[in-house]
């Protein structure tokens, strides 16, 4: 039978000839796939980012200060987080400012943890740096802020004074529209 | 099927590995090495576009699961909320969307080219009855994913579908009762039907792998419907099937791309974007393309029961196909009365398909009756008579001869002059 | 053979009996307008849509709701092109409840970006009071939950054409089709008379009328213009990133001719030695 077959070879690789020689024919069809393959990924995982409600959601929020009492923390939610907005006393602005900053293991003066002029307001992302959970206000031995889940303290400016958190409490962006109101955002 | 370059494991780690796990061994010969008849024409690429399609479903599927919300109150402002919000949300959905009708366009193109070509004959049965099997899975799976978004056609194509189950005569209402969850169609039906949507491709998944493998057993069949009768007849799977599939999965894109990013509503119902209301049943309940032949069947049966029997029983037939074609001769190349037959048996589900679509009303029900006996009818009488009666074409000797010589056998007895019934 | 002919026969004509027996029913179809946003090149005209955000806002809201936009899609690429802060201010021009406050209390306060537009009914019940029973229905996607039946061959050509204005062209028209119930028709207490209407008898009283709104940019003060003004503004507002969509779609399109053609001659070339069928 085989012989009736005269015309018709085995295949068994892509060819013989030229099989050396990279060809550019193989070469373009193989990037123009592989740059469609790459750009199906961008909304795959663009589709993760927060959408447009979420952003729109975490616009700039505005806190009215002038029911804080002396010595309360308030906690207000921008963008999901929780926000301490700390009213201060003169003690503790007083302890804030007598540390010595090389004593601390992120320094930072209380100067610059607080907008000039409004010493008194303390404005805190109130997350700890550690792993995320919400520390306590007026409990520790600073007499600032106590993170129940790992023991981490920060003191009456929200500096990580004792325990495994890396960083200060972060202050988010905020400004003072009067002296009684505040844009958190 | 031997004789092809077999998985020679180059590098120290490859050897080490193939002697434990032989993973690339397998990928070599089933995706490089493994032989495919070098006849196959582009009709032999939709399983390849089938595959393509179940990882594009499986992949948008699982991203869009990621905003959507199964809740009765909440699933359709969700998937607003994907469409206007979410960073490339309407593309994905409509990828989504769109992607559920080029899976079906593409199945039954398949489908009816196993049909054409005999593919289900023996030694093929399994690869076949696997094959409806996926089928059913399919129509589970687009049904389920149709009632997700919660719009009106969500809702009652549920109510209907659901209402199948409620033909089976003592059981039928505490049937009914136990898939929905409920006295009616309502959140714990919607809740598991997600669950299940996502469920069932997986399941897709693991018996495309069967599928797979059966076909790997007996090999594919193809245009002559004659087994390829060594090397000279088949070629490797890489490059040769490769870049023909993937020539035409390129080409399939560009109409998926067409309904996808400029008609991307066409093939849906405008009322499936009014929030679902089980107060008020919209005016012409259809269901989705795919399912309107069968819709058109389960209407032209009188009797409910009978009815659903009917639909059931218009899928399950293709199950027996390979016993029902009693013709010793696979591919209708070869078979001149049969290939009038299966265009009748096409032009019959396109026409089943359309009267679907219509209101069950007057000529549409009589014209529906009509192609529903001859759908039954041609598995049923013309098939099994066919395979006695009908005079075949001599087939060619092998595939590699009628790759030469289209339509002269070699060697063959010389064709008689009257072929032509 | 003849088997087979006879049995094609009997389906054809099985065919053409069906339509036949059929009943006509229902409206005329709504005539095709001219939209800037169809076709694959398609885009919405700015000017357009605000005007139509204005019939919006001054005409259909006291009754339609749009619950699915928020103020800040005006603002957002692909629509009627307002910038953030006039997106703001007209949010602002809106009472939104909020709360409960710290006392336990509901309040009101003006609209934000982020806000969705009101309804103009506390619930579904109360919409319906108002409106001699009948709901107006929410208007996000009203242009896209709207269609007629376009019947073969149309619906196979609309694929090639891409014509799918269906929704625009039907909300136009039923603000177009307005007019006295003809001899013989009953009309049910409180419903009118609408040409293009399924059924003719609309709940909906004629909404607009030449002159209602008032146009700065020297339009023509319609019902025709406010028609196609506000059908354009509820297709943005049922498919906001329609603009975006057809953009990439013409991307795709081309990136997969060349990856088709590429892959066409790469396949003709590795198979060139291998005879086939």
């Amino acid at each position: 039978m085989a012989s009736k077959q005269q015309g018709v070879k085995p295949v068994t690789t892509v060819s013989s000839a030229g099989h050396s020689r990279r060809d550019f024919l193989y070469i373009a069809t193989g990037a123009v796939a592989a740059v469609g393959g790459a750009a199906t990924l961008v909304p795959l995982i663009s589709q993760m980012n927060p959408d447009a409600s979420t952003i729109a959601a975490g616009a700039p929020i505005e806190v009215d200060l002038s029911p804080i009492a002396e010595g309360q923390v308030i906690k207000v939610f921008w963008r999901g987080k929780p926000i301490f907005v700390e009213h201060r006393t003169k003690k503790e602005i007083d302890e804030a400012r007598s540390v010595d900053l090389a004593s601390l293991p992120d320094p930072q003066t209380d100067q610059s943890r607080v907008k000039e002029g409004h010493d008194q307001w303390l404005v805190l992302i109130g997350i700890c740096t550690h792993l995320g959970c919400i520390p306590l206000a007026h409990q520790g031995n600073y007499d600032g802020f106590f993170c129940p889940c790992h023991g981490s303290q920060y003191d009456t400016s929200g500096r990580i004074r004792q325990g495994p958190a890396p960083l200060n409490l972060a202050v988010p962006p905020y400004a003072f529209l009067t002296d009684t109101k505040i844009r958190i955002g | 099927m031997s004789g092809h370059s077999t998985y020679q494991p180059q590098s120290g780690f490859m050897k080490w590995m193939e002697s434990r796990l032989p993973i690339a061994g397998l990928v070599h010969s089933s995706f490089i090495a493994y032989p495919t008849p070098r006849n196959l024409n582009y009709w032999w690429t939709f399983g390849g576009i089938l595959s393509f399609m179940l990882g594009v479903q499986i992949i948008t599927g699982i991203v869009l699961a990621m905003h959507y919300t199964p809740h009765a109150t909440l699933a359709f402002n969700s998937v607003e909320s994907i469409m206007r919000d979410v960073n490339y949300g309407w593309l994905l959905r409509y990828l989504h969307s769109n992607g559920a009708s080029m899976f079906f366009i593409a199945v039954y193109i398949h489908m009816f080219r196993g049909m054409y070509y005999g593919s289900y004959k023996a030694p093929r049965e399994v690869l076949w009855i696997l094959g409806v099997i996926l089928y059913l899975l399919m129509m589970a799976t687009g049904f389920l994913g149709y009632t997700l978004p919660w719009g009106q056609m969500s809702f009652w194509g549920a109510t209907v579908i659901t209402n199948f189950f409620s033909a089976f005569p003592g059981i039928g209402e505490a049937l009914v009762t136990f898939l929905w969850g409920g006295y009616s169609v309502g959140n714990p039906t919607l809740n598991r039907f997600f669950s299940l949507h996502y469920l069932l491709p997986f399941v897709i998944a693991g018996v495309v792998v069967l599928h797979v493998w059966a076909l790997h057993v007996v090999g594919q069949n193809n245009p002559t419907g004659i087994e390829p009768k060594g090397d000279r007849d088949t070629v490797p799977f890489t490059p040769y099937a490769t870049l023909k599939d993937g020539f035409f999965i390129s080409l399939f894109c560009i109409m998926f791309a067409w309904f996808v990013f400029y008609t991307p509503n066409f093939l849906g119902h405008a009322d499936n974007y009014i929030p679902a209301n089980p107060a008020v049943t919209p005016q012409h309940i259809v269901p989705e393309w795919y399912y309107l032949p069968f819709y058109a069947i389960l209407r032209a049966i009188p009797n409910k029961l009978l009815g659903v029997l009917a639909l059931f029983g218009s899928i399950i037939i293709l199950a027996f196909l390979p016993w029902l074609d009693t013709s010793r001769v696979r591919s209708a190349r070869y078979r001149p009365l049969y290939k009038q037959f299966f265009w009748l048996f096409f032009a019959v589900c396109i026409g089943l398909g359309w009267l679907g679509s219509k209101p069950a009303e007057g000529g549409y029900v009589l014209a529906a009756r009509v192609l529903t006996f001859y759908y039954f009818a041609h598995f049923i009488i013309v098939l099994p008579l066919l395979g006695i009666f009908e005079k075949t074409k001599p087939l060619p000797n092998s595939i590699s001869e009628s790759v030469l010589k289209e339509g002269v056998p070699l060697g063959a007895p010389a064709p008689a002059p009257t072929a032509k019934v | 053979m003849i088997v087979s002919r006879t049995l094609l026969a009997l389906v054809a004509t099985a065919f053409l009996a069906a339509p036949a027996a059929a009943q006509e029913h229902g409206a005329p179809q709504p005539p095709a307008q001219k939209w800037s946003f169809a076709g694959p090149f398609g885009k919405f005209d700015q000017a357009q849509l605000q005007r139509g955000f204005k019939v919006y806002k001054e005409v259909c809201a006291s009754c339609h709701s749009l619950s699915l936009i928020s103020f800040r899609n005006l603002a957002e690429p692909g629509g009627p092109g307002y910038s953030a802060a006039q997106a703001a201010a007209v949010a602002a021009e809106y009472k939104v409840q909020d709360g409960p406050n710290d006392a336990g209390e509901m309040f009101e306060r003006a609209g934000r970006p982020a806000d969705m537009f009101p309804h103009p009914f506390p619930n579904d019940n109360a919409a319906r009071a108002a409106n001699g029973g009948a709901l107006p229905p929410d208007m996000s996607v009203l242009a896209k939950a709207r269609t007629y039946e376009r019947g073969f061959p149309w619906f196979v050509f609309d694929i090639f054409t891409q014509y799918q204005e269906q929704g625009p062209d039907y909300i136009h028209a039923i603000l177009m089709g307005y007019e006295e119930a003809p001899k013989g028709f009953t009309l049910p207490p409180g419903a009118h008379y609408n040409k293009y209407f399924p059924g003719h008898a609309i709940g909906m009283p004629p909404p607009i009328s030449d002159g209602q709104v008032t146009y700065d940019d020297g339009s023509p003060q319609t019902i025709d213009q406010y028609g196609k003004d506000v059908s354009a503004f509820l297709m943005w507002t049922a498919e906001p990133h329609m603009m975006a969509r057809k953009r990439l779609g013409l991307q795709v399109m081309i990136f997969l001719l060349v990856l088709t053609g590429l892959l066409y001659f790469t396949k003709k070339k590795v198979w060139k030695q291998v005879e086939h069928a």
